[in-house]
């Protein structure tokens, strides 16, 4: 008879009904632990926190203003005498402060255009998956039109028709971007259709609409916040792209490319000029690039035992 | 003795596959479900067993008006499910859940088991306190056993074993008259298909829930059905009360997935004759002709091949799809 | 000399959440022509110790221990070696056939790549060869069959060929993982039959890895026993099943649904849920969903062994 006597794990179930609730560890939870212990992404993500700060207050606490010209000191070196750390461009201007301010140009056209793509492809992408059939062909037929307009040709007839202004390159870059995210979201949203909980909030009455919030949308963030940040990195170079052409932003305001585009002119006489803004933006695509690389690991990890 | 739930008229379920180019495309019909009819009484259970592919879980939703049946009609309490608009057919949802085979990827991984359970209450009842849902949502828990502080935990952080539990604390939190349960134990170890069984079991005589339980597996049926429904290539081939299916099958392929089940008994097993069935089972997208059985049916015999059987009443009350179930003795244990 | 000898064998894997033992210190060897079953549920290392053997753990798997094969020890070996005795002398048979079958290539293809390769047949002869095999495994018109894709075959269909494919070398050891689970069982007992009629023919030792009571009956010799990772029971199919004498393998053989016991009154089960191989309770592994433990199963039971080669991992039935 010993045998049963104190054996507390004969029966855990009576024993352990008078604790108190048990703290789960949801998925984001599990996968920002991976993330956490991803080094090239955390140091990704501090460098880019800080290139966020520096962009932002940056040009605040620098003395020079970005349009200031400073006939001392046209194409000088980089260097502390001068007071130009970073050197100054063939009219004098601050190259360290024209950098950041373009930096605020460059990232904003990378987090807006991104948004932008965010909400309208999502949205897009999951109705046209969810509901499938007619709706799903003709929406995506819609997709695949535009898809095929010549993207340079839509940016000039805009460039061409409104003028230069920077809002209309949020317009171009996002009504290109959000064909891609609609595409993605659109997959997830057809293999999560058919799965089995999906399947079981139909059968107790779960409207369409509450499905697609609860169902559909939380289990494909994964896909969409890697993908995100994979976007931010490409809409930067595709902003940087029509700058170097002469079609992004206008003087005096600047951005990365635009900064580039400048350089690489006087590439030769003042190289700096060309190298500053370069390895901001390089910095910045390396970042989100590994940022993208640690969330996808830790969002979806294949390994898992 | 008991009230009738649910009658299952000539239900059927084709679907269309588009096969081909833009330009000359065919289209095939599965027809997944053909001509099923049955009864099932309040605190009844049914099995339906069948090997993959005779259409079993396709006639589950279509039982769930999950699916449209293209014929035939499915009552329930009397009303035809497919007549309904979506508004009272949501209302019947109420009375009809259903638990499927894959534990894990029937419960959002997203959503901590209190969401999963509660669901359906927050859908039905959308102005209920959250209180009297955490109490409901405890009280199911404990009912099928689960410890309730576990409510804010996430189904990665349980077994299959449990995770098919919260699966059952969904169906039942609302008090259905049915469960419909598609293969609920196929994806579980043996030892917790044991557990899962006898849980289905006792809420059944707890709740008086009709069941409807599919699977593949004879011998899992056996021990929770009181009739047992066998299917072949969306048709029904046999339903009889569970004691004579098992020990006097009235068709050739019940009698073949009975042989065919291993027994966990090494001098049994060596000693066990054929089943008598060879091949695999034909493409329901091609079907044979006649019996669909005929192709492997060790009986066949010319009217086989032409002539379909209707599924019709012995003088035991069982029903079969077999022209020659008068003359066959299919006995078990008998020949061996 | 037994044909393979595992001494010791521990697999661990490496995970964000911490180490993993898959398998404990398991020890078995099995005879030319003999046929072992490995059954668990799972979880338990009956696939992750074969596969630590033949060196096909994941990227974040180890293995320690010793698996001598005809004397010589695989897990020292380079890949270009066990490569000549994997798919040669050793063959496998997984338990999804669409995932070892290239979806690419036709049937024949990657039938006779084996021979041509280790044994340096001609293609036409060695293609004569797998028709004949095929034939020998009852699929129906295998000439037409052996040019179609994998896709082109049902389950069945494809799980014969796998089968058959695995035969073709005529290996000394066939490594069989859940080769019928996906099956339906009027296929099931046709895939079983032709495995023991294959293995009296060319003196097939096999490995049967199961959770399957059932099929594990009707075709193995020897049982080894697995629970988190250990061997728990080992012994002769009629011990193991007549005279089980750990209460895992009790509960386990008690809790198969049956065709012929009576079906009122519920099945017997295992109480509570597998063990978190992160977690791993120390003693005895199956001590707390375990009847009858006691206070010396907080120690680790040693294994014992009867007369007849009957070896099991608890203390009760020494003191009989």
């Amino acid at each position: 008879m010993t045998k049963k006597a104190d054996n507390p794990a004969i029966d855990p179930f009576e024993a352990a009904l008078g604790v108190s609730d048990v703290k789960g560890r949801s998925p984001w939870q599990d996968a920002w632990h991976r993330l956490l212990k991803n080094r090239a992404a955390v140091y990704s993500a501090f460098i880019m926190a800080a290139m966020f700060l520096m962009v932002v207050f940056g040009p605040m606490l620098i003395s020079w203003e970005s349009d200031f010209t400073d006939w001392d000191y046209t194409s000088s070196a980089p260097g502390f005498a001068s007071g130009h750390w970073l050197g100054t461009d063939a009219v004098g201007r601050d190259l360290l402060v024209r950098t950041l301010e373009g930096g605020r140009i460059s990232l904003m056209v990378g987090l807006v255009a991104t948004i932008v793509s965010l909400l309208i492809g999502i949205s897009y992408g999951a109705t046209a998956g969810y509901f499938g059939g007619a709706v799903d062909r003709i929406m995506m037929r819609i997709v695949d039109i535009i898809y095929a307009l010549p993207f340079m040709f839509f940016v000039i007839l805009l460039m061409v028709v409104f003028g230069r202004h920077i809002v209309l390159i949020f317009v171009a870059i996002g009504a290109i971007n959000w064909l891609d995210m609609a595409r993605i979201v659109r997959g997830q949203t057809l293999g999560l259709k058919n799965t089995e909980f999906v399947e079981a909030a139909k059968a107790c009455g779960v409207s369409d609409w509450d499905i697609i919030r609860r169902h559909i949308i939380p289990n494909l963030l994964g896909v969409v916040i890697v993908y995100v940040t994979l976007t931010i990195p490409q809409v930067i170079l595709v902003e940087s792209f029509l700058s170097f052409l002469g079609l992004g932003v206008q003087e005096p305001m600047s951005s990365w490319g635009a900064l580039v585009s400048d350089g690489a002119q006087d590439m030769e006489s003042a190289p700096w000029t060309l190298i500053v803004p370069s390895v901001f933006l390089t910095v910045t695509l390396y970042c989100f690039n590994f940022i993208g690389d640690g969330l996808r690991d830790a969002l979806d990890p294949k390994d898992h035992f | 003795m008991n009230d009738r739930v649910m009658r299952v008229q000539d239900l059927a379920v084709h679907f269309k596959l588009r096969e081909g180019g833009l330009m000359r495309s065919k289209t095939h019909t599965v027809k997944a479900v053909d001509g099923v009819s049955f009864d099932l009484d309040a605190g009844e259970t049914l099995g339906i067993v069948g090997e993959s592919g005779c259409g079993k879980s396709t006639l589950a939703r279509a039982l769930l008006a999950l699916v449209k049946p293209c014929r035939g009609r499915v009552l329930w309490l009397g009303e035809d499910l497919n007549k309904l608009d979506d508004e009272a057919l949501r209302k019947k949802r109420l009375d009809m859940q259903i638990v499927f085979q894959d534990p894990l990827a029937a419960l959002n991984p997203r959503m901590t088991v209190r969401d999963i359970i509660a669901e359906p209450l927050w859908t039905f009842f959308p102005k209920i306190a959250r209180v009297q849902v955490d109490e409901r949502v405890r009280g199911v828990m404990k009912m099928v056993g689960l410890l309730p502080n576990q409510i804010n935990r996430f189904p990665h952080e349980f077994s299959a074993g449990q995770c098919q539990r919260i699966g059952i604390a969904r169906a039942l939190v609302l008090n259905p008259k049915l469960v419909v349960c598609d293969e609920p134990v196929s994806a579980l170890d043996v030892s917790i298909q044991a557990q899962i069984v006898n849980l289905l079991k006792d809420l059944q005589k707890k709740l008086n829930l009709s069941l409807v339980f599919i699977a593949h597996d004879l011998s899992v049926v056996k021990h929770i059905s009181d009739r047992v429904m066998v299917m072949y290539l969306g048709r029904a081939m046999e339903l009889s009360h569970r004691d004579s299916l098992y020990r006097q099958p009235l068709h050739p392929y019940t009698s073949a997935l009975i042989k065919a089940v291993p027994v966990p008994d090494p001098k049994l097993a060596r000693a066990a004759g054929e089943t008598g069935l060879t091949g695999d089972m034909p493409s329901p997208l091609n079907p044979p002709s006649g019996c669909v059985f005929h192709s492997r049916c060790p009986f066949s015999i010319k009217r086989c091949q032409i002539e379909v059987p209707a599924l019709r009443r012995m003088e035991s009350g069982d029903w079969v799809a077999c022209h020659r179930a008068e003359e066959l003795d299919l006995t078990i244990g008998k020949s061996g | 000399m037994p044909l393979l000898e595992i001494k010791d064998l521990d697999v661990g894997f490496d995970t964000p959440e911490g180490e993993v033992h898959a398998v404990n210190n398991l020890n078995f060897s099995i005879e030319a022509g003999d046929t072992l079953a490995l059954v668990g549920e799972s979880g338990s290392g009956k696939t992750q110790s074969v596969m630590g053997i033949l060196g096909l753990l994941a990227e974040n798997g180890h293995v320690t221990g010793q698996a001598l094969f005809k004397g010589k020890d695989m897990l020292q070996m380079s890949t270009a070696e066990l490569n000549q005795h994997r798919g040669n002398e050793i063959a496998m048979i997984f338990q999804d056939p669409m995932t070892s079958l290239n979806p690419y290539l036709p049937i024949d293809r990657q039938m006779i790549e084996v021979i041509v390769h280790h044994k340096g047949m001609k293609k036409a002869e060695a293609v004569a060869q797998a028709v004949e095999i095929l034939r020998a495994v009852h699929i129906p018109d295998p000439e037409r069959i052996i040019r179609q894709f994998p896709h082109e075959l049902s389950g069945g269909m494809r799980q014969k060929v796998m089968v058959a494919m695995g035969l073709l070398g005529e290996p000394e050891l066939l490594i069989a993982d859940e080769p019928t689970a996906a099956l339906d069982v009027t296929v099931q007992v046709q895939v079983t039959r032709l495995m023991s009629a294959l293995r009296e023919k060319s003196n097939t030792a096999i490995i049967l890895i199961s959770h399957d009571l059932g099929i594990v009956a009707g075709l193995c010799d020897r049982v080894l026993v697995m629970y988190a990772g250990e061997a728990v029971e080992c012994g002769s199919v009629n011990q193991i099943y007549y005279d089980p004498k750990h209460p895992y393998t009790q509960g386990l053989l008690k809790s198969v649904p049956r065709l012929d016991q009576p079906e009122d009154g519920g099945l017997e089960t295992i109480a509570g849920n597998p063990p978190n191989l992160l977690a791993l309770p120390g003693g005895c592994k199956f001590r707390d969903r375990c009847p009858s433990a006691f206070d010396a199963c907080s120690e680790k039971p040693p294994m014992q062994l009867d007369e007849d080669r009957h070896a099991f991992r608890c203390f009760l039935g020494a003191e009989e």
